[in-house]
């Protein structure tokens, strides 16, 4: 029996001593400093609007953790101590382990603008930043939100449930368009502003004003307009939260650097979720991969290896999704912003102009590389299955009636899609 | 958290500002509403026809004009902005006041009647009940009685606020549709055809028309006096016995094995309908914890077996006391439907013994209890006496604690307090049928779109019956649950098109993967394996 200690409670590391629970009786301890109970951090914006209660964004009861015979310690973690295996927490007690693995996630990204950490001014990450938003809602005439990333839309949303005017400065040409193509983005554009959200493209943050009493007043942009507003939103992305290994001798970079075990360069110490970053990246994802679903995987891969059956982290195929507002999306395989060399790219618009896909397929093969859909829900096993066979684009829009995951009853598009495909990509241009 | 959005400023940002055109809503309708209640109090109308089409008018227009104004005004999509801040939809004073209105209607409709103003030993109608006297008299013929005006108000209550929810959901065509049908059924198969078949079958006495009202939700389908109504009601009484019965036995089993039991609970049922239109603004109230589950179980299948008792009993009696009216004897019918359960329960056992999770195995004891004691009832008992209480007791206890009590007392009366399928889920014995049916014979699910939950939680809160549907979403499993009533709310609130009702074949309807999709297939098939 092995004494496990797992700094952090979100999904990777509930997920890590979920499954070491069920393959073994190794001693579990989670410490974590944010709160007792893991929650479901992506469901912090609908308990700001209201539609939910924050008890239930916790996935399991509270006494789950005991019944489980797994450990929780509320208490953050100050100092790593490699040689001696131990840990220093906030309140100086020092908790010893045989393996450690370290699922610490991310914080908000703040890049040294002057007055970022006046009063009223938060990211979107933590509880504490839900409090926050909670404490100035009331009074706040105007929200400025920096940063136009999926977390910045989230909290644009929130605000404007409470019917607090937001202004939302974006430095790019266009939403999100590092990853969205230029056809959805303007589409995800025009219903930002259908919600009645300033938005203000190619537009930054220079810096934060103050009150006589430390709270933001305004904000000043890169274009040297002064907005009055009493909340600041930061949500310029994310970054791994790992500063208090600084000193501890585990090899950083951005994160926390790992192989494909998921261990670090000392042994028995392991990092998983937001906070790891592989050496390289593993097929085409990024070396830090900030989401859901891969701090899930990551840990259903290490609870593998920590109860006697050694498993590389092995990311199937890519996917993802978000909401936009009342635009839901979701992407398989890939899809790229600005079309690789190799890839062709078949747009479909519906005329409402709040539905969209996008298929991306190579040039010569025609082998499907991914689809981005908007408004229309697509199958993950669908997709996973065409991805995996290597099955043609031809393939895919022929059996989209099969991929199509709405609900029963909604409208189909499927011949609209199909006879648009056919005019742009079969016959003349393919002979 | 709990105590979240209270706002103190004089810019307000919450939800509740009301927008002039909600403001002429609620006028409208209330002022409709507030024409009941002076009629309640007996104030005699010059012209009830002209003043109760007023009233019922202006609560339909207002709501009509309310909903608008609340659901047009925003882009389509989901509309659950501040339900845990408003008193109204969070268990705050407007939810009490209008939780103990109701109840208090309520226990009136069911036991006081005469305070409604229903004439007694032949007097003349008063109050609220005479004030419907013109429009029953127009449609059936008689004079009203308080079951006139609660159907009456029950159709304006499905109706208006179904328009309220076609609003609201209007991106949704699901919940269109749906929705539509259980306004139509309301209207037509609960309301306006029994009123009318009444008029045209006068004389006659009274016996159930509603066609999709059937045995066990419609609890005295089997009792005497209205076996007795039905078989002395003519050609139309023995219509409704025989479609009574298909309804039961072939019908019922028909839909449920291929749309799963949401055939009826939520797209015709009338209590279901009350619940999906009137009750919405409750659903996330409903309580999701392992513990309420429990309860929800035993609370379920005792009432089965309650029903189940009772109408035996009730039939037993009936046969023993009318021998020339019915063409078995009481020991074949005990015994019919003993061996009929037998058969059932030992092919269940049989076949589905696998599947039985912990819902199945309560409505498999629940089935044996009700055997054992059906054999019991034809040892120990007199024709009157079943097990030493008198069936007609039995039956008057049923009526009482199940009819009265719970489906209407508790099961409406308190939407604002427990959420808007308090009945559906504990109590009713249709639903425990149909939801045995649901989990181990049926084509119907809610498929996990793999890999995509995010846990959020917005499934489970929103789930009118208390199912912790994130549990099942997140492990990647699909959703096969007795008590679904196939709503769609879960598959329609979740951010990440995770879930999907559907109806396909039975083989791999229940998965359970250890590891989601999206990890490498290796790694799957290990765990796999493993189990
Ligand atoms: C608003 C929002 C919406 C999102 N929506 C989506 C989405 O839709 N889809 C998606 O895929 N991803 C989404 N994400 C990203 C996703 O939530 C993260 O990728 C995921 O939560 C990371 O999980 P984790 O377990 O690695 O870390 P975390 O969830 O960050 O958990 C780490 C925990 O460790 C604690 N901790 C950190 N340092 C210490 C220390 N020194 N001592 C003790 N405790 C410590 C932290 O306080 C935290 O509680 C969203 C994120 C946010 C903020
Ligand atoms: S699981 Fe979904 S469809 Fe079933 S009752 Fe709950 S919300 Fe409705
Ligand atoms: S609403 Fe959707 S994403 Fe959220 S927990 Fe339920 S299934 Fe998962």
């Amino acid at each position: 029996m092995e004494n496990i200690v797992i700094i952090g409670n979100g999904i990777s590391g509930v997920t890590l001593a979920r499954h070491i629970r069920k393959q073994s009786n190794h001693k579990i301890t989670i410490i974590s400093s944010e709160t007792e109970f893991f929650f479901s951090r992506t469901a912090l914006m609908y308990v700001f609007m209201g539609h939910m209660k924050f008890e239930h964004t916790q996935p399991y009861e509270n006494d789950f953790w005991k019944k489980n015979n797994i450990n929780l310690i509320n208490a953050s973690v100050e100092h790593v101590n490699t040689k001696e295996k131990a840990l220093i927490l906030n309140d100086d007690t020092v908790i010893v382990y045989d393996k450690l693995v370290i699922a610490t996630g991310s914080k908000p990204n703040k890049f040294g603008w002057q007055g970022q950490d006046l009063k009223g001014v938060t990211g979107l990450y933590h509880k504490q930043d839900l409090e926050t938003l909670e404490a100035f809602s009331p009074t706040c005439k105007r929200a400025v939100i920096v940063g136009g990333g999926l977390i910045g839309i989230e909290l644009a949303e929130m605000l404007r449930s409470r019917n607090i005017p937001v202004t939302f400065l974006v430095r790019e040409k266009s939403f999100w368009d590092a990853v969205l193509p230029f056809g959805e983005s303007q589409m995800i554009n025009r219903h930002i502003l259908e919600h009645h959200i300033d938005l203000r493209l190619e537009t930054g943050l220079l810096k934060i004003l103050s009150d006589e009493n430390g709270n933001a007043r305004a904000v000043v942009t890169d274009k040297n307009e002064t907005i009055e507003c009493q909340i600041v939103g930061l949500t310029a992305g994310v970054s791994p939260n790992i500063d208090f290994l600084k000193n501890s001798g585990i090899e950083l970079g951005r994160g926390v650097k790992v192989n494909r075990f998921l261990e670090t360069n000392i042994k028995n110490i392991y990092a998983i979720g937001d906070c790891a970053e592989q050496y390289e990246g593993i097929g085409l994802r990024r070396p830090i991969e900030a989401v859901w679903y891969t701090g899930r995987m990551m840990a259903e891969a290490l609870a593998q290896t920590l109860t006697g059956n050694p498993t590389q982290y092995n990311p199937g195929h890519w996917f993802n999704s978000a909401k936009f507002l009342d635009i839901e999306y979701q992407t398989y395989g890939w899809v790229w912003a600005h079309k690789k060399d190799y890839e062709e790219q078949f747009y479909w618009e519906h005329s409402s102009g709040k539905k969209a896909i996008r298929i991306s397929f190579h040039k010569e093969t025609r082998v499907f590389l991914g689809i981005n859909t908007f408004g229309i829900r697509m199958r993950h096993e669908f997709f996973d299955k065409v991805l995996t066979e290597n099955q043609s684009v031809d393939y895919v829009i022929h059996h989209l009636a099969e991929a199509n995951f709405d609900p029963e009853f909604f409208t189909s598009h499927k011949k609209e899609i199909q006879e648009q495909f056919v005019k742009q990509f079969v016959g003349l241009k393919t002979v | 958290m709990s105590k979240s959005a209270q706002n103190i400023s004089i810019a307000s940002h919450q939800n509740n500002g009301l927008n002039t055109l909600q403001k002429l809503g609620l006028a409208i309708g209330f002022i409709g509403l507030f024409i009941l209640i002076v009629a309640f109090y007996n104030v005699s109308f010059p012209n009830k026809n002209l003043w109760l089409s007023i009233s019922i008018t202006s609560i339909l227009a207002g709501i009509v004009v309310y909903a608008r104004s609340t659901y047009l005004s925003r882009p389509e999509g989901i509309s659950n902005n501040g339900l845990f801040h408003k008193s109204l939809t969070n268990k705050g004073v407007l939810a009490w006041i209008i939780g103990v209105l109701l109840t208090s209607f309520y226990v009136a409709l069911y036991w006081f009647p005469k305070y409604l103003g229903l004439g007694e030993n032949g007097n003349a109608n008063s109050g609220i009940v005479g004030f419907f006297d013109p429009l029953s008299l127009v449609l059936n013929g008689k004079i009203a009685s308080q079951w006139f005006v609660y159907g009456t108000l029950y159709t304006v209550a499905i109706l208006g606020l179904g328009y309220k929810f076609i609003l609201k959901y209007r991106h949704n065509k699901y919940q269109l549709v749906r929705t539509i049908s259980v306004m139509f059924f309301q209207l037509g198969f609960a309301f306006l055809i029994p009123e009318i078949l009444e008029k045209l079958n006068p004389g006659k006495e009274y016996f159930a028309k509603d066609l999709k009202n059937m045995w066990p939700l419609n609890y005295y389908f089997f009792n005497d006096w209205h076996l007795k109504g039905l078989l002395n009601g003519g050609n139309l009484g023995m219509f409704m016995l025989v479609f009574g019965i298909a309804m039961i036995f072939i019908i019922s089993p028909i839909l449920t094995y291929f749309y799963g039991k949401r055939w009826y609970c939520s797209w015709v049922c009338g209590c279901g309908g009350l619940a999906e239109t009137a009750g919405d603004s409750f659903r996330h109230l409903s309580n999701s914890t392992q513990k309420v589950w429990k309860i929800e179980r035993w609370m379920i299948h005792s009432v089965l077996v309650f029903s189940f008792v009772m109408t035996i009993a009730v039939i037993f009696t009936f046969l023993s006391n009318n021998p020339e009216m019915s063409f078995i004897t009481k020991d074949q019918f005990i015994y019919g439907i003993v061996a009929f359960l037998v058969v059932f329960t030992g092919a269940l056992y049989l076949f589905k013994r696998n599947d039985l999770d912990t819902d199945a195995q309560f409505t498999m004891i629940t089935l044996v209890a009700i055997i054992i004691i059906s054999i019991m009832i034809n040892f120990f008992s007199g024709s009157q006496n079943i097990l030493f209480i008198d069936s007609n007791s039995l039956r008057e206890w049923y009526g009482f604690a199940i009819g009265s009590a719970f489906s209407g007392v508790i099961g409406v009366g308190f939407y604002p307090l427990l959420g808007n399928r308090v009945w559906c889920r504990f109590g009713c014995p249709m639903a425990a049928i149909l939801g045995l049916q649901q989990r181990l014979f049926s084509r119907f699910r809610i498929t996990t779109n793999g890999g995509q939950c995010i846990s959020c939680g917005n499934c489970t809160t929103h789930c009118e019956m208390g199912i912790d549907v994130r549990s099942y979403a997140q492990k990647g499993e699909n959703i096969v649950r007795s008590s679904c009533v196939g709503c769609g709310i879960c598959s329609a609130v979740c951010p990440r098109g995770v879930l999907k009702l559907e109806n396909d074949a039975e083989e791999g309807r229940i998965n359970a993967n250890e590891i989601l999709l999206g990890n490498d297939v290796n790694l799957m098939d290990l765990i796999n394996n493993q189990k």
